[in-house]
């Protein structure tokens, strides 16, 4: 029994914030005080059922929990093997799993007092759901942006500004997602009493890795249940894309110690995982370093410095990758594997003609996988994949990518 | 005894407080670099502190970004900062250089392959920006055991409960960031710092020197006076980034540190 226990894969982070070598609290000193008071507030709340019960009440009435868990039976028939489910959460209001978090992050900001909220965003569903929630409780919200982001996002920078968020482009380095993430760092430091930053994904110092993922958990614990409920037993395997990778650690988690459940993560491929680097596949083509105040695969070069990475989808656009994952990578217990710009757009294109759903460019990803993987598997083989978010921030750059002209009034379809 | 020990106790004998310099190594590039380097002992510096490149420097305002970036854009690297010291040490076995930067580059060279090449081309200490004491067991005890002082920040925000941590396993001096804020944003005020410098003195032995936000003579002076030294690092590197020839740059370190020196 005790023996039981110790081999729980649920058990971390330990005391040093790591999962095994993963993880930790490479911070400055000027920052150090507030991730421990942070910390401390978490675990306070954490335990606080009124916390809980605060977040219960959102999550149904603000978010629109549960998100159905639903049968995809056109999907599998195409398929011909595998019976798929998705785990909707991209009907969440704003469109996508951000929101579970930040919700969680923002009543725990107003616990400690805070009244300005920054936050990182690269696709801008994290931007878009932090400055939703700061607008409901009139908080004052700053996105960091990465100035080439802004341009190709510039639907999601509007809605940000509509809903009284300062979009700040970020120019430092080259521009992009980790870039307005060292910025939204500079602004913490800087303003260090009244400010929160809220953290999209389970990346960062601790606690935020785990702080997040416990947030996110409420699609694996809804996943569990209905999948019970639907078919009476726990699926086979379990699939999502993974940028940072929150969405796949909120439905990841809850099954970890189930060890039957197959557990695969789906990383972005980019141009193909070789030497050219033009990918985002951390797990895969990355080794392990140290960014953003926590150790974890990196797409590095070989003197330490970070690659920026590439993928069709902005909100897989990240060089790192949460560190729960590079320990579930090293010890096994999850398999994670890459899926191409060009795959993504396949599994685009086959669940609006299947299923009459406009997936996110990310869990495209994951259902490239699916696709892959479900014809050889057999009928009574149940799989869960998170549809994590939906398309319609999308359409664009998949309008450009398949050469179809969005002007074109005549109707010629996609192919 | 490392050169930094030694030369804060040649200092203190002299009743003279310090002055720091930091610049980028390999900004704008490598020969350049070197030269204000060499140059620095005769401007006054007692104390280097030579920046290792990185793509990602959380810590830092724009004029160390950029100065970052130039060095990266010209073919920098670990090695080659290490060989900038190396050349330094030809002409100069006495000033301290300390080796500022971030952790990932000295996590992917090996901590043990790092510190052993870095005590052979002449450094005498470090300063890592996201090394707490939390993380002491990466590198700052290595470092300890393998004869580099590990030399800490504290700030407005190490309050005193966390203080006594922070001091634990720093040697050399204690380097008090004077502003909560990135680098070259803010100005410093001797006002501000003077009580908090001597709330750390109180805690330690350690020589404190405060950095951030001092871009000018007068503002080197004035927290010398309450401090045990001055460092200067944005206002330094502007210059190198504005393209001033290095005897102009020289002599802008030689007006600091005059000012530092002067108390």
């Amino acid at each position: 029994m005790a023996n039981d226990l110790f081999n729980s894969f649920m058990s971390g982070p330990d005391e040093q914030g790591r999962f095994g070598i993963f993880g930790g609290r490479f911070v400055s000193e000027t920052l150090m005080p507030l991730i421990l008071s942070l910390e401390e507030e978490y675990d306070k709340a954490k335990d606080d059922p009124s916390f809980w019960a605060e977040m219960d009440d959102l999550w149904a009435n603000y978010v629109g929990r549960p998100s159905p868990l639903y049968y995809a039976e056109r999907l599998t028939e195409h398929l011909g093997g595998a019976k798929i489910y998705l785990k909707r959460d991209e009907l969440n209001h704003t469109g996508a799993h951000k929101i579970n978090n930040v919700l969680g992050q923002i009543i725990l900001a107003r616990r400690m007092g805070k009244t300005r909220i920054i936050a990182e965003t690269g696709a801008g569903q994290h931007g878009v759901a932090t400055a939703t929630v700061c607008a409901k409780f009139g908080l004052k919200c700053v996105v960091y942006m990465g100035a080439h982001d802004v341009q190709r996002q510039s639907p999601n920078v509007f809605r940000m500004r509509l809903l009284g968020a300062e979009v700040i482009p970020v120019t430092s380095g080259r521009g992009t997602l980790k870039d307005a993430m060292n910025d939204a760092l500079r602004d913490w430091v800087t303003n260090v009493r009244d400010t929160f930053y809220c953290i999209g994904t389970v990346a960062g110092p601790h606690p935020y890795p785990a702080m997040v993922r416990d947030f996110q958990s409420i699609i694996g614990k809804e996943a569990k249940e209905q999948m019970m409920k639907a078919e009476g037993r726990l699926p086979d395997t379990l699939i999502a894309a993974i940028g940072g990778g929150s969405n796949a650690m909120g439905l990841f988690y809850p099954f970890l110690d189930d060890k039957d459940v197959n557990i695969i993560g789906v990383e972005a491929g980019g141009k193909g995982v070789n030497e050219k680097m033009e990918h985002c596949a951390s797990l895969t083509g990355g080794r392990p370093g140290v960014l953003h105040g926590n150790r974890t695969y990196l797409l590095q070069d070989d003197d330490g410095q970070i690659l920026e990475g590439y993928s069709i989808s902005a909100g897989l656009d990240y060089p790192g990758i949460g560190p729960e994952h590079s320990w579930l990578h090293e010890i096994g217990r999850a398999q994670y594997v890459s899926i191409t710009d060009k795959e993504a757009l396949e599994a685009f294109q086959l669940c609006c003609a299947t299923e009459g759903i406009i997936p996110a460019l990310e869990p495209s990803h994951a259902l490239a996988h699916v696709m892959k993987i479900a014809p050889e598997l057999p009928k009574d083989h149940l799989i869960c994949m998170n549809m994590c978010g939906r398309g319609d921030k999308d359409v664009q750059t998949v309008a450009k990518y398949l050469d179809f002209d969005m002007s074109d009034t005549e109707g010629r379809a996609a192919d | 005894m490392t050169r930094i020990d030694a030369k804060f106790a040649a200092l203190k004998s002299q009743g003279k407080k310090a002055f720091v310099s930091y610049i980028m190594a390999g900004d704008p590039d490598f020969d350049t670099s070197l030269e204000v380097v060499k140059g620095l002992p005769g401007a006054g510096v007692d104390v280097i502190e030579l920046g290792l490149p990185f793509t990602d420097p959380m810590a830092d305002g724009p004029t160390i970004q950029l100065a970052g970036q130039r060095a990266l854009d010209a073919g920098m690297t670990l090695d080659r900062t290490l060989e900038l010291a190396r050349r330094f040490r030809e002409t100069d076995d006495t000033t301290p250089i300390v080796l500022m930067g971030y952790y990932n580059p000295i996590y992917n060279r090996g901590v043990d392959q790092f510190l052993s090449d870095a005590k052979a081309a002449g450094i005498d200490g470090l300063i890592v920006v996201d090394l707490p004491p939390e993380e002491d067991d990466e590198l700052c005890i290595p470092a300890q055991e393998a004869g580099l002082n590990f030399i800490r920040l504290a700030t407005p925000t190490t309050d005193d409960k966390r203080l006594p941590r922070v001091l634990q396993n720093t040697s050399g001096f204690v380097y008090y960031v004077s502003i909560t804020g990135i680098t070259g944003a803010a100005e410093a005020q001797a006002t501000d710092v003077g009580p908090e410098v001597a709330r750390i003195k109180s805690a330690t032995d350690l020589p404190v020197i405060v950095g951030f936000g001092i871009n000018t003579p007068e503002k080197s002076r004035a927290i010398a006076t309450v401090a045990d030294g001055a460092v200067v690092g944005s206002a330094i590197v502007s210059q190198i980034g504005a393209g001033k020839p290095v005897r102009d740059v020289l002599d802008f370190v030689k007006s600091l540190s005059d000012g530092a020196h002067s108390v």
